[in-house]
Formats: C-alpha cells, structure tokens, sequence
C-alpha cells in the first residue's frame, strides 16, 4: 500500500496548481464565465498544450499514458479553482465511453483529437424521465441497413450549448428500462436534425436540452455493440464519480481553507471569531469530513479501474456517500461561518457552496447510493 | 500510487488470520463474539498464546520482543487480530509504560520490567486521571517527596481501567509543587502491593466492575520508581498518550462488530421478515460501513505519514473522533437488531445458572452500547481532540 505520487504525478500536479493560480482567481473566473462557451476556450488550448487533456488515457488509445490517478489529480486543482472547462465531461466521461466502446482505430482517432484540444464532447444521456437510472433510455436508434436513425431528446447535457459532438445513448431494441438494448452512437453537434438549446447551470456552468429528429448515424460512429452499451456506461460514470470526488476535494478543502483563513481576520467582539471555540470545534468537525472525503476520493480512484463491476459499483457508491455528505457539511459550515459575506454573488465561498451541492446531485446523491449500497451487501470482504 | 495490498501484505494477512482462527481458544472467542466481558485469565491466556509466537509487543523494538514489522503490517496485524475477536493487547503495559520505559528508562528498569509485559505476567494499570484532573491533566495534586532512600507518594487517582487485576500502577505525581504546573511532575513505576495502596472499585452504567479508583497513603516506592529525569514526567506522559492514540480508531473493533449485526440481522425477525430485509436499516448501516472504510483509509495515509517524520501526527485526532463515533454507532446497530429483548439486565458480576429471558445473544447489547458511551470520553475527549485539531491542524 503506497499513498505517493511518482515524479511524473507530481509534476502534473504542480503544472495544474501553479496554471490555476495564474489564471484562475476568482475575477478571472468571472470572465470565462461571461462568455458564450460559458468558459475559457484559450485555456483549453493550453491544457492541450500542457497534456492534461491527455493525460489520463493510455499511449495506446492517443493519451499520454495515465489513469485514474491523473485525473484525480487534475480534478482536485480544477475543484480549488472552481474552474469551468469541461474536463470531466469530454476527457474523463467521454473518454472514458471511447475507451470501453470503441475500437482500437477509432480509440486513438477520437482520444488523439481530445488530447490536442481539437474535440469536446458531451454525453448526451439523461432524459426527463430517468432520474439516476442509468439503464432508463427511450430515445430510440432504429437500424436503416448498417446505420441507425435516431429519433427523441436528451436533457441536462453539460456543456452541451459548446461541445463539438455528442455521445448519445438511444434505444436500438427491449422496453424502455431494459439493461440490453442499449447503444452509443458518436454525433456531430451541426449534424441535420439535431437542436440544442443551452442554458446556465446553478453552479455558474452551461448544459443544453437536445432534439434529435430523424439523425442518421453511420455504421463508423456506432461505439461498440450497438445494444451492449449500458455496462461501458456504467463503467465511465464510476470513473467519473471518482474523478467528481476528487473536485469535491478540491473544492472542500478551498472552502475550508477559506474559512479558516476568516476565522484568523475577522474580529467581532474586540477579538478574532477563530477564538471562540464553539467555531474552532465547527472548523475541526470540517477538517474530519474532509479527511474522510479525501480517504474515499483515494478509495474510488483506486476502484475506478477494477474490472469486477460489482465490487467497483460497491466501492464508488461507498464514495459517492461520503462525498455527499462530507460536502453538504463543509460547504454549509463554510456559508455559516463567513456569516453575510458568504451570501453574496460576488464572494467566492458561496459559488463553492453550489458546486458542492451540485457535485452530490450528479450521478445520484447521497441517500441514492446508501441505498445502492444497503442492496449491495457489506463493503467488508 | 498503489492502495491495494502487495502480494506479501495479502499473504500476512491471511497468515494473522489463519493464526487468531486457529489458536484462539473457543471458550474466549464465543465470549468475544457474545459481547460478554472477558476474565484476566482470559487475557493472560491469549497474550501467552502470542508471546510463544513473537506477536504480544509486535511493534515494540527487535531487541525488547518486537517483531520489525513496518506500520502496515503493524496495521493489518491489529486489524486482523481485532476482527478475529481475540481481546485486545492490554494497552497500559504493550502501548503506554513498556514505550516509555524502552524509550525513556534506565537499564535495569528495562530488563527488569519489559519481560514481565511481553507475556504479561506484570499486569499494568495507568494513574493519570484524578478527581480533579481529568482533560486537565497537568493540574493533578498526587505528590511524591524524597525521604532518604525512597519516594512517598500521596494522593488519589480515579478512572483506573482494570486496577483490580494490576501487579503494577505508572503514576504521575508532582514533585515540585513551586514549578509552573506541567514542570514540576514525574512518571513513577509503583508496586500494587505496596503498604498504603487501596483499590475501590466504581461501578459503571452498565452495571460492570471496570474501573476504580486508586488511593496513595503515603506509599513508599525506592528511589528508582523514577522514570528518566524528576520534573520530566509531563514529557513523557505526552508521549505516551501520543502512543495511546496510534491504533485508538478500533477499525478491527468495529468490522467484527459490524460483522456480528449483519449475522444477527438475518436471523432476527421481528413481524414481518429479518431486520436485514428492513431498507432503512440496511441504509442505516451502509452508512456506517461508508464512514468505517473512510477512517480504514485515513488510519493507512497517517500510517504512511508518521513512516516519514517519525512525530505523531495531529491527524491522528481526527482517527480518534471518527473511530470513537464508529464504534457508538456499531453498538447502536445492534441494539436495534436485537429489539425487545434488549430490556431485560443481567448483573455482570453475579454468578448464575438462571438462564437469560430472551436469546442468548440479546443480553450484552445493551450494557454495551451503554458502555461504549466512554470512548468518545477518554484517552482525551473528543472536544480536547478538537481543539487539538483547531490549533496543531488549523492554527487557530
């Protein structure tokens, strides 16, 4: 058992940290939010250039020959900062769906783009029926000799407004809840018959609601086995909710040292707040969930690339639970121990504040995975 | 960055627990598993057990009876031996007195007292607490003079774990009453023998005989009762109790008992089916679980951590609140398996042939979450850990 980092890890680390700082404090932020894209086109460039966006795939697929530890540790940067490009959506998400689906050839074709900036992507997934379920997939895909047709709407694709092209999930066959039946399919953004239409988010991001009206997909863009696709979905949003967590951290650990550093200047009383121990021990109650965050965000990186689906699901729903819960206390506390400044717009704490809320809705909150879990059986071997 | 266990580390792993599974005696496991108290001989059997195969001081130095193993194995060998419900190494001698006498003793005090603790034919109890001193420990008012050839201790400790059973007491006791209050006390090593010692037992909640407190009528103890310089002792006890907390998150501790609700939970019906088939239960202890593999992997990064500076690290503060609440919440969980018949007491100290009302296995539920109420009070409260945390971790 082995907690470092090897040199190259901590080089990544250090290259993410010292970016974010230049670029990345609040008022920046601020600007990259103001624009169309809802974030900064020209750091994406520059994550290209740094290899970030590469970095956690295999040489063999086009990446830079990394994994889950490198998207973590990306993650976490991107969490303190609260920044905006869509990371976790093009490289960890879909990369994560090209990589389980598609073939060797396609694999470093889409990856190789990715990683040179040239290509963001969107899952276009969810729809307004399905809640978490992951397997709830209605928009239907139907088989015109090799290509399919793909006919209904997606909802709440993140950075859907910007992204050049969409992974879709359709319906190729089965009922609308069925595990089997599923496919992928890989759509360009202008193609004939898709419509979008985008819209901010409550933790200053962008997602979009999608139409697709008869869309044709050739036989090239279907990724994998056109109705095996619901295993290589659920593999991709556990690395995700790994990678999350590690936001999560970042953004926990930015708000905590926010408050404390509160804590030390702002004096009432005639005195520093830090004092009064009623808000020490409310400080070192945050210290304790974000250690145990920071444990899990370890744990799910680690089962992030377990092959055995049920242990894996166990161990990120595990994740996901403490997650939740340790991000709801810190980014609350945080608010409350700021007191009036935290309630404004302009102040930082409250936009991480929103991030984290946000952060345990997706991929199903708290209370959804302690059930998953309670079904599952002990995490104990 | 690896957080699977190596090859060697499964291959310990397996052999601590083929070892606790084959060598423990049933009579100690089944009372264990029940969540009856042990007796001494109990304990004494068991450390014997371990001392014959070089595990009762496992992370003590080579020399002394320790076995070399580094913090992972020392990890993995306390969780595996806890989990296995073998009892629990007695922690005044193994992880308070025999450190500082080792670290901190003279010659003779170490070949005359470590021997005794590795298979503890000296039985150790700890005098730090008193009426007055208790997360306050530097204002304690037990005294030791200099009179000629040996010290004479007088005062009164309180809280004592198990003094009934102790061959011998490490006491801290002012012997400058002028100095500042952490500057003027010492750490002594006091024969429970001695003329002037009364025991007096307290009886706790739950109805056991645990804890006592400890009277000094002037006691007289040779002058080589001291430990390392007079006026030191508060040094020393602050690293024993740095010690205290190393393996104080009981991560073993809860896993055993977490296993024992998930057994008794599909066996239990109450109306209409198992307690394990209740979702709210079964969500209930998936949170528990969520928090227990959180402070496992906590317990592993402070591990590593203290691998490299060698210093206690003020996260372990965090391990001791985590682990104390786990533990509360364990036996919670099983107080709401085992249902109705948690009602009926037992008195832990009398001796009967009376069968119990319900099952068997209802009686001890209750006494111990009762009793378990005590580990977010001792070895520093949880509140002290806190401020721990706000000054060491947060610098406030």
């Amino acid at each position: 058992m082995d907690f470092e980092l090897n040199s190259e890890q901590q080089m990544l680390g250090d290259n993410v940290a010292r970016l974010m700082k230049q670029r990345y404090d609040f008022e920046a932020r601020k600007a990259y939010k103001a624009t169309p894209a809802g974030f900064s086109e020209a750091l994406w460039r520059e994550y290209a250039g740094l290899g970030l966006l590469g970095a956690p795939f295999p040489e063999e697929d086009g990446g830079f020959g990394g994994g889950a530890v490198e998207a973590m540790i990306v993650m976490e940067a991107f969490g303190k900062a609260l920044a905006l490009e869509p990371y976790l959506e093009t490289v960890v998400l879909c990369g994560g769906l090209i990589r389980h689906a598609a073939n060797a050839e396609r694999r470093a074709e889409l990856i190789g783009r990715i990683a040179a900036g040239d290509l963001r992507l969107s899952f276009a997934h969810a729809e307004k029926q399905s809640g978490f379920d992951l397997n709830d997939v209605g928009l239907t895909a139907r088989r015109d000799g090799a290509a399919f047709v793909l006919d209904g709407e997606k909802g709440l694709v993140l950075n859907g407004d910007s992204a050049g092209a969409f992974i879709v999930s359709a319906r190729v066959a089965g009922e609308r809840r069925d595990r089997d039946g599923i496919g992928l399919f890989l759509v360009d953004a202008d193609a004939p018959g898709v419509t979008r239409r985008g819209y901010p988010t409550q933790d200053g991001r962008r997602a979009a609601e999608i139409g697709f009206a008869k869309v044709r997909v050739e036989p090239a863009n279907v990724l994998g086995s056109p109705e095996g696709g619901l295993p290589v979905i659920e593999r991709a949003v556990d690395e995700t909710i790994a990678a999350l967590s590690a936001e999560a951290v970042g953004a926990m650990s930015e708000a905590l040292a926010m408050t404390v550093e509160y804590m030390k200047t702002r004096k009432q009383f005639g005195v520093a707040i830090g004092s009064f121990q009623a808000l020490q021990h409310r400080a070192s109650d945050m210290v304790v969930a974000l250690e145990q965050a920071r444990s899990m965000m370890f744990f799910a990186t680690m089962s992030a690339a377990e092959d055995n689906a049920a242990e894996r699901a166990k161990a990120i729903s595990a994740a996901k639970v403490q997650i939740g819960r340790s991000a709801k206390f810190i980014g609350q506390q945080a608010v409350q121990m700021h007191g009036g400044i935290a309630m404004t717009f302009e102040y930082k704490v409250g936009h991480l504040f929103k991030r984290l809320t946000m952060i345990d809705a997706a991929f199903g909150d708290a209370d959804l995975h302690v059930r998953r879990l309670g079904d599952r059986g002990s995490l104990f071997a | 960055m690896d957080l699977r266990l190596t090859e060697d580390e499964l291959a310990f792993r397996d052999e601590v627990r083929a070892f606790v599974r084959d060598n423990l005696p049933a009579s100690i496991r089944e009372k264990s598993v029940a969540g009856r108290r042990l007796a001494k001989d109990d304990y004494v059997r068991w450390t014997r057990i371990l001392a014959q195969k070089g595990w009762s001081v496992a992370h003590w130095p080579v020399e002394w009876g320790g076995t070399g193993w580094g913090p992972v194995k020392q990890s993995i060998f306390l969780d595996e031996v806890q989990r296995g419900y073998a009892p629990e190494a007695i922690a005044f001698g193994v992880n308070m007195v025999g450190p500082v006498i080792y670290t901190f003793g003279s010659q003779e005090q170490k070949q005359r007292f470590l021997p005794g603790i590795v298979d503890l034919s000296d039985w150790w109890c700890q005098g730090f607490s008193e009426p007055g001193a208790g997360s306050d420990l530097a204002s304690l008012r037990t005294t030791a003079k200099r009179d000629g050839d040996s010290w004479v201790v007088s005062g009164q400790k309180t809280w004592t774990t198990m003094a009934q059973y102790a061959d011998w007491i490490f006491v801290l006791a002012r012997t400058n009453p002028q100095a500042k209050k952490q500057e003027g006390i010492s750490f002594f090593l006091v024969d429970m023998k001695s003329p002037g010692v009364t025991v007096r037992p307290i009886q706790t909640i739950d109805g056991g005989h645990e804890v006592n407190e400890v009277f000094f009528d002037d006691v007289r103890a040779p002058l080589d009762a001291l430990v390392g310089e007079e006026n030191k002792g508060w040094d020393y006890a602050k690293f024993l109790l740095a010690n205290e907390r190393n393996g104080i998150a009981r991560v073993g501790i809860s896993k055993g008992r977490l296993d024992r609700v998930r057994e008794l939970a599909a066996i239990t019906v109450y109306g209409s089916g198992p307690k394990i088939d209740d979702p709210f239960f079964r969500a209930r202890l998936a949170s528990v679980e969520v928090e227990l593999k959180a402070l496992e992997m906590t317990q592993m990064r402070v591990i590593s951590n203290s691998r490299r500076d060698g210093k206690p690290d003020p996260a372990s503060s965090v391990l001791k609140i985590k682990g104390s609440e786990i533990q509360q919440a364990t036996t919670e969980l099983l107080m709401e398996v085992v249902g109705p018949y948690t009602l009926p007491y037992e008195d832990p100290e009398a001796l009967t042939n009376e069968p119990p009302a319900g099952p068997d296995w209802a009686g001890p539920a209750a006494p111990n979450y009762f009793n378990t109420r005590k580990v977010t009070i001792y070895g520093g409260s949880n509140e002290i850990q806190r401020s721990i945390i706000a000054k060491a971790i947060l610098g406030l």
